[in-house]
């Protein structure tokens, strides 16, 4: 057991095994190098999950090799693949049942923004419905940027968390963070009806 | 493309369209590539199918729809395609009828084939052809608080607002 000795000058020494830290960044640690992942593979993304998983790339070197299928026991969902209408009040349950602190990677094109999916079953995007820490492109990605993406998470949790999770307190927080607005009213509307649009270009051609 | 001609040209005899056209009536027939294709009475549908089954054509392999909004040349809305086949002889035959709107009707063939269940509850779920007698007239792929029937013509792929009608889940309720 390490001994603290102060001595007359008032100075704490410590023996050469011993760190002061906070409580929060001892948690923050601990959780950081211990992620569960629950796969929420839908579709071909779920194939370079597996991949990531998989000796070759080996989550475990980053902690976070544990797949579980059952939610109660993991902290980090990793959705993988397009989810439709069917499937997104089970995505949703799921979210619900995991226990806190969680986390959310949305991976791939599909999950993020519905990719090349815009049809009238498919969701564009899950950062509509429920909240996602971290985005990753690609079509799918390859098992290097999931892993980076759950190298970021691990900064993520470091920097900003706290023991007893009161960085996931405000819901205000996530709406700001949303990535997605509703693209398709501003695909299909027309510019020469539309004051925002013209005033926009008055305004640069008033530029040049 | 093979013109269509009716079935009275003698040169093109064929037991079974024979005995249909007998049944129910001058019958629209056509080949395409060696298939033979035959186009039936709607209202008279049931009567149609089920004597071509009494010919032999015990496996329905498909129920499908074409929904011909807008199509060149199209006279009806629908066209609803039969594809049965014949174990015993290896022989296949494609009948289609046509409906229309506004209450796009069929009686069901689930009393001659049991695999039209699920076909014909697709078929309903997509294009909103209703089957008259079907045990059981659910929708199949999509949920079931979808109102529209989207493989319609007139239908906007991207939706009517469903796939975003749900609750937003924030950390808040985690
Ligand atoms: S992003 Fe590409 S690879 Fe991933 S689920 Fe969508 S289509 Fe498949």
């Amino acid at each position: 057991m390490a001994v603290i000795t102060g001595g007359n000058t008032g100075k704490l020494e410590l023996p050469e095994n011993v760190f002061v830290s906070k409580l929060d960044e001892l948690a923050n640690w601990c959780r950081k190098n211990s992620l569960w992942p629950m796969p929420f593979a839908t579709a071909c993304c779920g194939i370079e999950l597996m991949a990531t998983g998989a000796s070759k790339h080996d989550l475990a070197r980053f902690g976070a090799e544990v797949f579980r299928f059952s939610p109660r026991q993991c902290d980090l969902m990793i959705v993988a693949g397009r989810v439709v209408m069917k499937m997104l009040p089970v995505l949703q349950r799921i979210w619900l049942q995991m226990h806190e602190p969680k986390w959310c990677i949305s991976m791939g094109a599909c999950a993020s923004t519905g990719g090349v999916f815009d049809t009238y079953a498919v969701v564009q995007g899950i950062d509509r419905f429920i909240p996602v820490d971290m985005y990753v492109p690609g079509c799918p990605p390859r098992p290097e940027q999931l892993i980076q993406a759950i190298i970021d998470l691990q900064d993520k949790i470091q920097r900003e968390g706290t023991i007893t999770g009161r960085e996931f307190d405000t819901a205000e927080r996530q709406r700001r963070k949303r990535a997605l607005v509703e693209a398709s009213e501003l695909l299909t509307i027309d510019a020469s009806r539309n004051p925002v649009i013209q005033r926009e270009l008055t305004q640069i051609a008033g530029r040049n | 493309m093979a013109e269509p001609s009716t079935h009275a040209d003698p040169s093109r005899s064929d037991p079974v369209l024979d005995a249909l056209a007998a049944a129910v009536g001058p019958i629209e027939t056509s080949t395409f590539r060696g298939q033979t294709r035959v186009v039936i009475d709607a209202e008279r549908s049931m009567e149609s199918l089920r004597l071509l089954k009494e010919q032999g054509f015990d496996l329905l392999v498909d129920v499908s729809c074409v929904d011909y909004l807008e199509y060149k040349g199209a006279k009806h809305r629908y066209g609803l395609v039969y594809l049965l086949a014949s174990t015993a002889t290896n022989r296949r035959l494609t009948v289609r009828l046509f409906v229309d709107d506004p209450d796009p009707t069929v009686q069901s063939v689930v009393p001659l084939w049991g695999a039209a269940n699920w076909l014909e509850r697709e078929v309903w779920d997509l294009f909103g052809i209703r089957f008259t007698g079907h045990p059981d007239l659910r929708r199949l792929v999509m949920p079931e608080a979808f109102t529209a029937h989207p493989l319609r013509k007139d239908y906007p792929l991207q939706g009517r607002g469903e796939r975003h009608n749900f609750p937003v889940l924030t950390r808040d309720d985690g």
